[in-house]
């Protein structure tokens, strides 16, 4: 397995969280070199190195970046989003909490990009713990003149701002994390038709996760070539996967896009808890299709491969079941999650999500028909492709991967 | 009113006002301010937020009650909130949570006679590879076990008295 630290390179070495460390490892070494380019010349070297979103969507970053004007008319924003609240995935809290200095050198790097002076990192409420981290290497960088009226000796002022979310997975897609940072509650947008930036009080405004964010002073240092030595063509890099569940070493762990997934859970998790055999595996957070065992034998973690496989790599948080899963069990807790975190805005998802969690609920109870699993495909069917943002279209995704790969378990819940 | 900020939040809000387009992106701090402040969040606190930063009462109820971590009622000293998504759910939350009412007495959404523990099932908190795991007020508790717990719960019974 190829060693890759990109982005984690610090994380186990002691009080890498304080600047002093930081500082003695490498940190903000790709900022004045940064500044003697122009702004225009970072994104194109952003948009070279393939970089993609990690928040999810796997979206290339340099193209993004690449629709902020840099006419300066308006103020333009930087929004890191670190609401982190997909199942399965627990990364972004180990930068921020374990080289916050990392993203700091990578937001004045973005912020100098698309000429933005004042970054905000929209932060559950829940990660409190780290956010004092967080804050605590933010008052350092302003202590040591790195951020403020002057970035490290330069003529260019940056401000960075915590904003902490109180619970709402919604808050997690961008236009509804905007909506939260405009004091409303996270009702996300509907999608414009052309390409356009974000808008933040109605100025412009780039929203990106923070690993993607993470990962932008290593693209600075070793250009996007050395981004590219990692990797696939079309998934360049690396990414901070995860595996939770079923294996015998959970966790988080760097590795190049294209690693095989059972290379991956076998070499950093240690294969299957208790030497079971592996079941199915949820490649990428909850809102991913899951996949069988054999599936998985076949899988690699790229976003192409997944999505030839009528999956997604999401934020590549696997979620690793044994052989004594009960799946229908499994699908329920999804259920009730994706219940409980329906922003209620539009019907289909506001009355499917309850109705779902509800009919496979009885169905659990023993009182289920035949009628109700495909009831249940019926429900996805009504919620996917009708809605605002694109929570309705996972949750049926969920449901359809679930049952058409598990339908079994399904038809032995059922009594009549 | 019988609400209102003190002289340290009123200035750290001021502070805020300078980093934001609008004083309306104050509503969340605010709400956090004011729930640090009294425990819960009152309709008077709400009354106070909507003058500070311009936006209707009703706008900042709203918001009040969409956010989950924001409470309306009052809970216990400690908020006991135990993750029940997948992961958690794959490594022995119903397990904990067998241990967490037996030891405390009361089932999820209720608090104990005493106003101590409030014990509530919450989703995902981010941290799967340590589950299980529970929230107690602002820190997290991972790698539960049912003997982690007990020494967790004799540890505040310890402090409260």
């Amino acid at each position: 397995m190829k060693e890759c630290k990109i982005v984690s390179r610090k994380f186990d070495i002691d009080k890498s969280h304080t600047l002093a460390v930081a500082k003695e490892h490498g940190a903000y070494n790709a900022v004045l070199s940064a500044f003697e380019l122009s702004s225009e010349a970072i994104i194109d070297i952003i948009r070279e190195s393939g970089l993609r979103g990690k928040g999810g969507g796997g979206a290339p970053a340099g193209t993004k970046w690449a629709l902020m004007p840099q006419d300066e008319l308006q103020p333009s924003y930087l929004v890191v989003n670190c609401d982190e609240s997909e199942p399965g995935t627990f990364k972004d809290r180990q930068i921020i909490s374990k080289d916050p200095h990392l993203l700091i050198e990578g937001i004045i790097i973005t912020c100098y990009a698309i000429k933005a002076h004042d970054a905000y990192i929209y932060i559950r409420g829940e990660y409190y713990q780290f956010q004092k981290i967080l804050q605590q290497a933010i008052d350092e960088a302003y202590a040591e003149g790195i951020l403020g009226e002057q970035v490290m000796g330069q003529d260019y002022r940056l401000d960075i701002t915590i904003h902490r979310g109180a619970g709402a997975y919604i808050c997690g897609e961008k236009s509804a994390l905007l909506e939260s940072m405009e004091g409303k509650r996270g009702h996300p947008r509907l999608k414009p038709k052309q390409k356009e930036p974000e808008w933040y009080f109605g100025n412009p405004t780039l929203v990106n996760n923070v690993e993607t964010i993470a990962s932008v002073p290593y693209i600075l240092k070793y250009g996007a070539e050395g981004y590219r030595s990692f990797g696939t063509d079309q998934s360049p890099g690396t990414m901070l996967f995860a595996m939770s569940g079923h294996v015998e070493k959970p966790g988080v762990y760097e590795a190049e896009y294209g690693t095989s997934m059972m290379d991956y859970i076998n070499h950093y998790g240690g294969g299957i808890h208790g030497g079971k055999r592996l079941k199915a595996v949820i490649p990428g957070g909850a809102s991913t299709a899951v996949l069988t065992a054999e599936e998985a034998a076949g899988a690699n973690l790229d976003y192409e491969a997944m999505r030839v496989m009528g999956s997604a790599l999401g934020t590549g948080g696997m979620i690793v079941m044994d052989e004594d899963t009960d799946m229908v069990e499994a699908l329920k807790n999804l259920l009730e999650f994706y219940h409980h975190e329906s922003c209620g805005q539009c019907t289909p998802c506001r009355e499917g999500t309850g109705w779902s969690d509800t009919l496979l609920g009885k169905v659990l109870e023993g009182r289920g028909t035949s009628e109700d699993i495909d009831k249940l495909l019926e429900l996805a069917d009504t919620m996917d492709g009708k809605t605002i943002c694109v929570f309705a279209p996972a949750v049926a995704i969920v449901i359809r991967s679930f049952i058409r790969k598990f339908r079994n378990e399904f038809e032995a819940k059922v009594t009549q | 009113m019988s609400f209102s900020f003190s002289a340290e939040n009123l200035e750290k809000i001021e502070q805020l006002k300078l980093r934001y387009p609008s004083p309306k992106a104050l509503s969340l701090p605010c709400l956090w301010m004011a729930q640090y402040q009294e425990g819960v969040i009152s309709l008077d606190a709400i009354e106070v937020i909507s003058e500070l930063i311009d936006m209707p009462p009703m706008e900042i109820y709203r918001v009040a009650t969409f956010y989950t971590m924001f409470n309306l009622e009052p809970v216990g000293k400690y908020h006991i909130q135990l993750c029940k998504t997948l992961s958690c759910a794959l490594c022995g939350k119903t397990e904990m949570l067998e241990h967490l009412e037996k030891r405390l007495g009361i089932k999820p959404g209720e608090s104990s006679d005493d106003g101590r523990y409030t014990l509530t099932q919450v989703e995902c908190l981010g941290s799967c590879g340590t589950a299980p795991v529970m929230q107690i007020n602002d820190r997290y508790y991972e790698n539960l076990t049912p003997e982690k717990i007990d020494a967790i719960i004799d540890n505040l019974d310890e402090e409260h008295s």
